[in-house]
């Protein structure tokens, strides 16, 4: 008999992150994502939350502590993970099609399988009607289909997303919220998601974990055992309600810290 | 349409009486014909000689065209060597300067010493005129890539040509069109400048410049007006052919280049 541990996706142990000016993003920081998990990070501003998903991303490297990305440097994994910012970050002079290609061709995908794997993918993100656009004819919310579509492109086993929505109108943003719930039921990758709403978070999350500012701390961890598959239903069930209405309590609570 | 064909028939209305207020303040003051010749004498110059008005405007044209061209290329290679980093910038950068702020009278003297008078001093000058904008707006287009989009490159791997060519030169060419769009009025403005100092003055090789030094000296007023004519034609043509390629290289995909559907 064999013991198996499986890898968690992100590992953090005891990490700290200083900046320039000597204050403290984030300190002594232990953080772990299992795979296929969602977990959803919220806290008031100034909490690290960004800089949580920067460290995970590499593009930024911890002041101490560790950081372990499917048992990788994130440098390393990078190959495997996608980052959807908060801008939809389009090329303007590529169109549609040529903008969900670009992830595959920086990663030097041969221009055939591109064109299979940016076909397929437009068609699952509803963008059939408009690969030959340009960003500047796309409302907010078409745009940043786009960006999901270029994210997913690569098949990423993890994606991290710092408040992909937060742009858009409150019906947009539900209608997202529910595609990216559906993506995640034919693709299975494990996610990362920062968010200033709760509602959001909950929908979206199988774990919240909320932060304190000054310096940032994982102040709760609260996990969400709503049934999947979620629907727009699932924001009226009793409770829905209740877990916002005690993660919000945790964010008063770290909010006075 | 109707209203272009309107804004054309505004444009030309106010040629005509500008025309009409020019032969009127002839006829009041009685100006003598050498200080201000009538429009219809101008036309008669340029009609008269227009073989020799059209070469100079060819010899300008090619001129302005060279040296502009020049300075596209080593503008832009320029600004490629600024991008790579501040530290480069720093250095260099006050020298893009000295090119902005030296006269051009100043310098062409020692240029016509260096390299002789003629079609060659006169593009060089052209090119050192007009360099200056080029670099300047290229390198703000090449460094201004928002952050993001830098991340997002590096986040897929990204190896430094893939940077350059996907990302920052495409995101600078709107900035070289401002650039070449300032670039082409100076140059015009320099080669005919540079032609009174240094064009070549064998018969059938002057430019614009050096005829317009010829007829003032020869009292050739008729003339020297139809030569400012012609300088002001080649100015314009410059700003609407690079106003052609600003369009059909960005119209698709930058803001700038949106026609507006209502005037």
């Amino acid at each position: 008999m064999t013991l198996h541990v499986a890898v968690p996706e992100v590992e953090f142990s005891a990490v700290s992150k200083l900046f320039g000016n000597g204050r403290a993003a984030l300190e002594a920081v232990d953080l772990t994502v299992h795979k296929g998990e969602f977990v959803s990070i919220i806290g008031p501003s100034g909490c690290g939350k960004s800089t949580v998903l920067k460290l995970i991303s590499g593009l930024i490297l911890p002041t101490t502590g560790t950081i372990r990305v499917d048992g990788m440097t994130p440098k390393n994994a990078r190959e495997t993970v996608s980052y959807i910012f908060q801008d939809p970050t389009l090329l303007p002079w590529r169109t549609v099609r040529q903008n969900v290609a670009l992830s595959l061709e920086l990663e030097g995908v041969s221009s055939h399988r591109r064109q299979e794997k940016t076909g397929a993918l437009l068609d699952l993100v509803g963008l059939r009607a408009v690969v030959d656009a340009y960003p500047r004819e796309l409302s907010g919310g078409m745009k940043m289909r786009v960006s999901i579509a270029r994210a997913l492109a690569t098949s990423p086993r993890l994606l991290l997303m710092d408040e992909p929505f937060a742009a858009l109108d409150e019906m947009s943003r539900d209608h997202l919220n529910e595609e990216l719930l559906r993506l995640r039921l034919e693709q299975k990758w494990t996610a990362v998601f920062v968010t200033h709403s709760v509602a959001e978070a909950v929908f979206l999350s199988t774990r919240i974990v909320v932060l304190k500012p000054n310096p940032g701390r994982v102040y709760a961890t609260i996990p969400i055992d709503l049934p999947q598959p979620r629907t727009a239903a699932s924001r009226t069930a009793p409770e829905f309600e209740a877990l916002v209405a005690q993660v919000s309590h945790a964010l008063r609570g770290a909010r006075a810290q | 349409m109707k209203q272009r064909l309107i804004t054309l028939a505004n444009a030309l209305a106010v040629f005509g009486a500008l025309l009409l207020l020019w032969q009127l303040v002839l006829w009041i003051f009685r100006v003598p014909r050498f200080m201000l010749p009538s429009p219809w004498a101008v036309a008669r110059a340029v009609e008269a000689r227009f073989p020799s008005l059209a070469t100079s405007f060819a010899i300008t044209a090619e001129e302005t065209l060279g040296g502009l061209l020049a300075s596209i290329v080593v503008g832009a290679a320029v600004a490629l060597i600024f991008a790579q980093s501040r530290w480069v910038r720093r250095m260099l950068y006050p020298y893009t300067l000295l090119l902005q702020t030296v006269p051009i009278v100043a310098i062409a003297p020692l240029i016509l010493m260096w390299v002789g008078a003629g079609t060659f001093s006169v593009t060089l000058i052209a090119f050192i005129i007009s360099l200056a904008p080029i670099i300047a707006n290229t390198t703000q287009g090449l460094i201004s890539v928002e952050e993001n989009l830098v991340h997002l490159f590096l986040m897929h791997n990204a190896s430094r040509s893939q940077l350059l060519f996907k990302l920052r030169l495409p995101h600078a060419v709107p900035a070289l069109f401002v650039g070449i769009r300032i670039a082409s009025g100076i140059a015009v403005i320099g080669a005919i400048t540079g032609e009174l100092y240094a064009g070549s003055s064998r018969v059938g090789q002057g430019g614009l410049g050096y005829s317009i030094l010829y007829a003032s000296s020869q009292l050739q007023t008729d003339y020297l007006f139809a030569l400012v004519f012609a300088a002001t034609v080649l100015g314009f043509s410059f700003f609407f052919v690079v106003m052609f390629f600003e369009w059909y290289f960005l119209h698709r995909w930058h803001e700038s280049a949106r026609t507006p559907e209502v005037e």
